[in-house]
């Protein structure tokens, strides 16, 4: 994950609070979908970022899901989100994404 | 669904992008502190 955008949350959740803070992701490439899914939950798998050894366990979601999208206005939904929708496969992001917030009890809350 | 938290949205230049994840959960009331679009290579 971007050695700058860990530096980023790092910094926000020392500021707020990592319990206030909820992550949603964009990646539709499994590889790097769950590269930052374990990075934002526990730590920079590389060790080359701020969030090396720095389990924030932020509970971790997609754009795509059905539970984020179906609480999005349905014209937004469908204007931004219909063709990605379409190409990716959202079954298998559903899939990943509720295996990391099983393994870091980070259901939602 | 996000009620009362802030929401970090991490897009991806292939997938779904940081603004449009943004913009979407902005639109249902959610409180963005942090976007960014990231190229996973």
């Amino acid at each position: 994950m971007d050695l700058e955008n860990q530096a980023a949350i790092r910094r926000l959740a020392d500021e707020v609070g990592a319990d206030t803070l909820v992550v949603v992701l964009g990646a539709t490439e499994m590889q790097g979908l769950e590269l930052a899914a374990s990075t934002l939950t526990d730590g920079d798998p590389s060790y080359a970022g701020a969030l090396a050894g720095v389990s924030l366990r932020l509970p971790v979601y997609h754009i795509l899901e059905a539970g984020v999208r179906g609480g999005l206005p349905a014209d937004v939904a469908e204007e931004q989100l219909g063709m990605a929708a379409m190409v990716a496969d959202v079954d298998q992001i559903e899939a990943a994404m509720g295996r990391f917030r099983s393994a870091v009890g980070a259901a939602p809350r | 669904m996000f009620e009362g938290r802030k929401v970090i949205a991490i897009g991806e230049r292939d997938g779904v992008s940081g603004p449009v994840i943004a913009e979407c959960l902005r639109a249902a009331g959610a409180e963005v502190v942090f976007e960014a679009t990231e190229c996973f290579v």
